[in-house]
């Protein structure tokens, strides 16, 4: 069994489990760990002691929070601002359907409180932040990540990489869970794992892709054993590889994590000594409020591709119709693929960048937007209309045949 | 024998809704350009419109991340296991 180096942050709990005494009513609770000699009175101890933090009480925070409370942990920050919605209920287990229109710290913290009420709840009920989330993780031996979106994962990586506290990570999608645990001294963190986050849309939440609600039971539960064993000081942690589960085929398999010297946030010479902008590390800006929304549809009309185009807004125009059309009449800086092409020739395209797709009058580039968003593209509109629409209302010297 | 790809959740409406495929080739290079020759859509997702592999999806060769051991130049051999390895946020 490997030894564990214990975090700084750490060191001093083995200290502060000497004054955490049980009552007899704690002792009858916790018997079944007492009497695990790796556990004993001096690990229930430092279970009381320990101050863990839960980022969101959602999903995975739901498992984190019931089990850690259940197992006695003494302290439980939670991060979380939202408030309880019926589509929660089917993977969140801490709230119930009498919760639901509550906040849900507050819900979270009534279920906590029933199952132990030993476990003191410090409610943190904010957007976590890079101006708060140093504050809010000093003082805490161990965060547990379950958020949703790539800036606040980057968030929580970089502020546990600061104060050196260990980032007990997780994520699902669908029927797919990821966890590790990251940032421990001389471990990976999350940076070296994926030095850079997808283009924003590219990689569905689980809001937009939906996730089995059992799933972020299991690595929820994982995270859980892991803040425990670190506790403890007992075990092999998961340090160094990442856990990938797949639920439909019901495995677990292992991968090397590995440290990069190169880390920009933990390596050897890091450039990021503090907390940075995550939304526009992670592209983000402007996506939240964009300036002129897109169209919620599969169309655009001609008006709106003209006022794209002169804010100088990216958009690329792909023209489906046939040569002999093309050379009738064109769209400026238009690619030319006909529709019968574009089965074979679509990678030609970036699934990526905002494309708007006409033909003549609109019928072929309708079809060539479905398949193109049946290809993954997420960013593809149909003229509408088609090039004799864009006649009409926006070029009369674009000849209409 | 071939080598085993994993694909992802994410990425299998891409690869014929398979979760994993059997690709011939001697490096990883080799393999992931026959796995994207066979499933198109797949290319996109893995490569960069210049042809480099995307810096948020991680390829494992069996347990090893491909950046450490020569990235699509490691050799393979019959029996190994590439997996696609993107990264996922999720978790409320």
């Amino acid at each position: 069994m490997a030894t564990l180096t214990t975090p700084p942050v750490m060191e001093n709990l083995a200290e502060r489990a000497k004054a955490a005494t049980l009552s007899h009513d704690e002792i009858q609770r916790y018997s079944r760990h007492l009497i695990i000699p790796e556990v004993g009175i001096e690990g229930q101890r430092k279970l009381k002691a320990a101050r863990v933090l839960c980022i969101g009480a959602g999903g995975l925070g739901s498992p984190v929070a019931l089990y850690l409370a259940a197992a006695g942990v003494g302290t439980l920050g939670i991060v979380e601002f939202d408030q309880v919605d019926f589509s929660n209920l089917q993977r969140q287990v801490i709230h119930g359907t009498g919760d639901v229109g509550k906040s849900k710290l507050q819900s979270a913290a009534e279920t906590i409180h029933s199952i132990n009420p030993n476990v003191r709840v410090e409610g943190h009920p904010v957007h976590l932040s890079s101006e708060n989330a140093l504050e809010i993780f000093r003082g805490y031996d161990v965060v547990v990540d379950g958020t949703d979106n790539f800036p606040t994962r980057y968030l929580v990586n970089d502020a546990c990489v600061l104060t050196g506290i260990p980032n007990v990570y997780a994520s699902i999608f669908r029927f797919e869970g990821q966890a590790s645990v990251l940032a421990l001294p001389d471990g990976p963190c999350y940076r070296c794992w994926y030095p850079e986050p997808p283009p924003p849309g590219l990689v569905p939440s689980c809001a937009e892709g939906g996730v089995l609600g059992v799933l972020p039971g299991i690595m929820g539960l994982v995270q859980s054993l892991e803040a425990v064993k670190l506790i403890l000081g007992i075990g092999e942690p998961l340090k160094n590889r990442v856990l990938l589960f797949d639920a439909l085929g019901m495995r677990f398999r292992e991968l090397k994590l590995r440290k990069n010297p190169e880390c920009p946030v933990c390596g050897d010479h890091p450039s990021i000594r503090q907390l940075i902008d995550y939304q526009e590390f992670c592209g983000m800006r402007g996506v939240e409020a964009p300036a002129e929304p897109e169209p919620a549809g599969e169309e655009i009309t001609p008006a709106e591709l003209k006022q794209w185009r002169d804010r100088g807004r990216d958009v690329f125009v792909l023209d489906v119709r046939e040569p002999h059309e093309y050379q009738i009449c064109a769209l400026p800086d238009a690619k030319l693929i006909p529709l019968g092409e574009l089965p074979q020739r679509w990678q030609e395209l970036d699934p990526h960048r905002p494309t708007v797709v006409h033909c003549r009058s609109g019928a072929r580039s309708a079809k060539a937007v479905r398949f193109l968003r049946q290809q993954g593209f997420d960013k593809v509109w149909n003229l509408r209309g088609g090039i004799l629409a864009w006649a009409d209302d926006v070029d009369p010297n674009v000849p209409k045949y | 024998m071939p080598v085993t790809v994993h694909i992802p959740t994410p990425l299998r409406p891409f690869a014929g809704k398979q979760d994993q495929v059997s690709v011939e080739g001697a490096s990883v290079g080799e393999v992931l350009a026959r796995l994207t020759a066979g499933h198109p859509a797949l290319r996109p997702h893995l490569y960069t419109p210049e042809g480099r592999l995307r810096s948020f999806v991680n390829i494992y060769l069996n347990d090893e991340d491909i950046r450490y051991i020569g990235r699509e130049a490691a050799p393979v051999k019959p029996g190994d296991t590439l997996s696609i390895v993107p990264a996922v946020a999720g978790g409320r």
